[in-house]
């Protein structure tokens, strides 16, 4: 894949259905899974793809990301050649700083695409995590000899039920789309696009700039949708776990999913490990009378209580007699002797002081903001 | 540009008492604590204590250090001007030989410390496990401007003749050394960790080698040496934490610290970290019909059974119904449904089969690294097993039969 470049683009306009968690950050620097951050699943996808020069587009709130990216080492995209550009927003005549959809974003940064030296482009949104190579959807990009191949999955069971939406793909026996609806309650359509499209660079720049010369900048609707007859536009299934980023509901769920070594292998693991900051925090640590049942726990943790069917991430401490269930505890979380919590998803650095009793329910767990004493 | 000071770090030991575990690996590179090896503790010394060139010995089985060791990265020592080197012997023109001795691998990287034109040289050795600020012992050598500090540690009075012992004046300067001594006259244990000024202790490598009766050791010839000479050489005390890990039984001990409520040895400051390179696994996996207590789990880990007790490493598995106390369950090792460990090490990527009894009352078990214990296996108290020992048992077992 050595004549593929990424670009990953954090757009900010789905980030206020998470309400409190994405106060501070974007979706892609959303916490997940234990350990990671949901930018360390696309990342780690450009760098099993073999993908060495990668752009990420961000806009407001991007100080989370650039201190967990630092120079991109983690991910061995610290290089000489190449390697993990962050594209902030500027104001400038061309830039407005806040981008009104994916082509406004790429326009801003056309400087950067122009400056890449490889053939195509792989661009990839920040809500729908999913862990594998592209090498074989370029391959089938070449082999269709295609415009824009869009990555794209059939959502089956809990997946199905859309909390946004979707762009939802008709394709014909050969996977050309013949169709497209952006819609949250239809489902005229199965495949739902991933946000992932691989294309030439040069008809991206063109694409790009015929856009912005008339005042569009949404890639779905103003690309996809109005050029579907003019351009090739083919679809390419991708079979493995997926999960999108909707809601608070859907955050909740893809965390719980990592309970499931099914799911929890193939997206963090095997066969491509997902790359993240190295904190050297100790062994998560077991004191006598601790119980823990259907739990993921990162290092770092101390537990004297109850844990169970939940995700604590590094450093979650809980005190003696406290019992936890079915909960997304994150970075440094503490939860004082005798509390007693249901659902709920804590940001980092929250206190849940001595005997409280937090209760949410799965379709809506309760929500307490980084930093918050209770 | 030169330095102010150099570290050499002796990691060229076999460190034959450790058995089976040190077969395929030097000691510095064995794992200790859940995630990190016993090198882990000088190098993140050393970087906790801005000493950031870094000279590591190698000589035996240095294939595991090497790799483990790279760029120097995880301790912060991948630097533009130092970091961690790896220092094999090599040959020099015709001759060329290995280490003989603690000093003349020193003497052989002369040229090594060379070109950082360092003040001091500060000498470690990766058999223990220890916090230490070693700028705290730089500043009290150039403070009482000695020619050698050494630091040394209090052992208890019925252990100390087994150990290098400094017999020190009022001021704390060291008047006489006395290896494993059987009448110690105090109980001040040297640590093995040195500090020289550089351009003395070249001169006494360069004499010491010229010698041939000389073992090139520092605590046999050049420790004695200086202090016939009637060189400074001051006692630096150490108060905190210090375990040497160059037996089975200690090496186990000194996991176990780890498990006292507060632990023994705190790896929990984070001014001081312990930095080590991470192999990047998801969080540990504790199913349903687990039970875990007084345990450390790391990354990776999956616990079906129960585990009290004890420290898993990185990506250990422990399945339905088996039992782990006491113990010490190495990087990747699999405990197999139903098996019993108690009071054992299972080294890295080892398998105990189903059913199996590892260990029990007594001397420490050790299963080898990469052994795998078919299923309903009895391993001894005190019991060693590398592929060899396996291979033995088998076919004694067939004739049994």
């Amino acid at each position: 894949m050595k004549d593929v470049f990424g670009l990953i683009y954090t757009s900010d306009e789905s980030d206020m259905r998470l309400r409190d968690l994405t106060r501070s950050r974007p979706i892609a620097a959303m916490p997940m899974g234990g350990r990671y951050r949901v930018i360390d699943v696309l990342l780690s996808n450009m760098v099993h793809s073999e993908i060495t020069n990668v752009g990420l587009i961000t806009q407001r709130n991007y100080h989370a990301l650039m201190d967990h990216l630092g120079s991109g080492k983690e991910w061995d995209l610290n290089r000489k050649r190449d390697g993990l550009f962050i594209l902030p927003p500027y104001v400038s005549r061309s830039n407005t700083g806040s981008y009104t959809g994916m082509l406004d974003a790429i326009r801003s940064n056309l400087g950067y695409v122009r400056r890449s030296s490889q053939r195509y482009a792989v661009i990839c949104g920040s809500n729908v995590v999913f862990n594998t190579r592209f090498d074989e959807m370029l391959k089938f990009h070449q082999e269709k000899n295609a415009d824009i191949t869009i990555l794209y999955n059939v959502p089956v069971g809990e997946e199905a039920k859309a909390e946004a939406d979707r762009t939802h793909l008709k394709l014909d026996a050969d996977g050309r789309v013949t169709d497209i609806e952006v819609t949250q309650s239809l489902n005229n359509y199965p495949a739902a696009s991933m946000d992932v499209y691989i294309m030439d660079k040069a008809l991206l720049t063109y694409l790009v700039e015929v856009t912005a010369a008339h005042y569009q900048t949404d890639f779905v609707r103003d690309v996809l949708m109005r050029q579907l007859r003019e351009l090739k536009v083919y679809g390419y299934e991708y079979k493995g776990y997926v999960k999108r980023i909707e809601s608070i509901a859907s955050f909740y769920r893809l965390n719980m999913d990592m309970l499931d070594e099914s799911k929890r292998t193939p997206l963090l693991y095997k066969p491509y490990p997902v790359y993240t900051k190295v904190k050297d925090e100790v062994p998560a640590r077991y004191e006598a009378g601790a119980k823990a049942k259907n739990c993921l726990l990162a290092d770092g943790c101390i537990i004297e209580g109850t844990v169970e069917n939940s995700v604590l991430f590094r450093g979650v401490r809980i005190g003696k007699g406290a019992v936890v269930k079915n909960c997304v505890l994150m970075q440094s979380v503490e939860v004082q002797d005798g509390a007693q919590l249901s659902h709920v998803i804590a940001d980092k650095g929250a206190f849940i002081k001595r005997d409280r009793n937090l209760v949410g329910q799965e379709s809506w767990p309760v929500v307490i903001e980084k930093n918050a004493v209770i | 540009m030169g330095k102010k000071c150099v570290a050499m770090l002796l990691a060229g030991g076999q460190g034959s008492r450790l058995g089976v575990l040190t077969r395929n690996m030097a000691k510095p590179a064995v794992p200790f604590g859940g995630k990190y090896r016993i090198i882990d503790f000088p190098l993140s010394n050393c970087s906790n204590s801005g000493v950031d060139v870094v000279g590591v010995l190698t000589q035996y089985q240095p294939l595991e250090l090497n790799s483990y060791i790279g760029n120097g990265m995880p301790w912060d020592l991948d630097r533009l001007n130092g970091g961690v080197y790896v220092l094999p012997p090599y040959i020099k023109g015709k001759s060329g030989t290995w280490y003989k001795g603690t000093a003349n691998a020193i003497y052989q990287n002369l040229a090594f410390i060379e070109q950082f034109d360092p003040e001091y040289v500060l000498i470690l050795s990766g058999d223990h496990i220890y916090k230490m600020d070693y700028s705290d012992m730089i500043a009290e050598h150039e403070r009482k401007h000695a020619d050698c500090t050494i630091a040394v540690y209090s052992v208890p009075w019925e252990e100390a003749s087994r150990f290098g012992i400094m017999n020190t004046n009022e001021d704390g300067d060291i008047v006489e050394f006395e290896e494993k001594p059987a009448n110690p006259k105090s109980n001040n244990a040297s640590m093995g960790i040195y500090v020289f000024n550089w351009k003395d202790l070249k001169q006494y490598l360069i004499e010491d080698e010229k010698n041939p009766e000389s073992s090139n050791d520092f605590g046999k010839n050049i420790i004695p040496r200086m202090l016939s000479e009637g060189k400074h050489m001051v006692a630096y005390g150490f108060s905190g934490y210090w375990k040497d890990v160059g037996t089975i039984e200690s090496l186990w001990e000194a996991n176990m610290d780890l498990l006292q409520s507060p632990p023994a040895f705190n790896l929990y400051d984070s001014s001081w970290r312990i930095y080590a390179r991470n192999p990047i696994l998801p969080p540990h996996y504790v199913s349903d019909k687990a039970q875990v207590s007084n345990a450390m789990v790391t990354e990776g880990c999956v616990v079906e059974g129960t585990v009290s007790h004890s420290i898993l490493f990185s990506g250990a598995k422990v399945e339905e119904g088996a039992v782990v106390e006491n113990s010490v369950v190495m990087n990747g090792a699999v405990i197999r449904k139903g098996a019993r460990v108690r009071r054992a090490i299972v080294s890295e990527n080892a398998v105990v089969g189903a059913d199996s009894n590892v260990g029990g009352n007594g001397r420490i078990a050790v299963i080898g690294e990469g052994v795998s214990l078919p299923e309903y296996s009895v391993v001894k108290p005190g019991e060693q097993i590398d592929a060899e020992a396996l291979a033995k048992k088998q076919s004694a077992e067939e004739e049994a039969k």
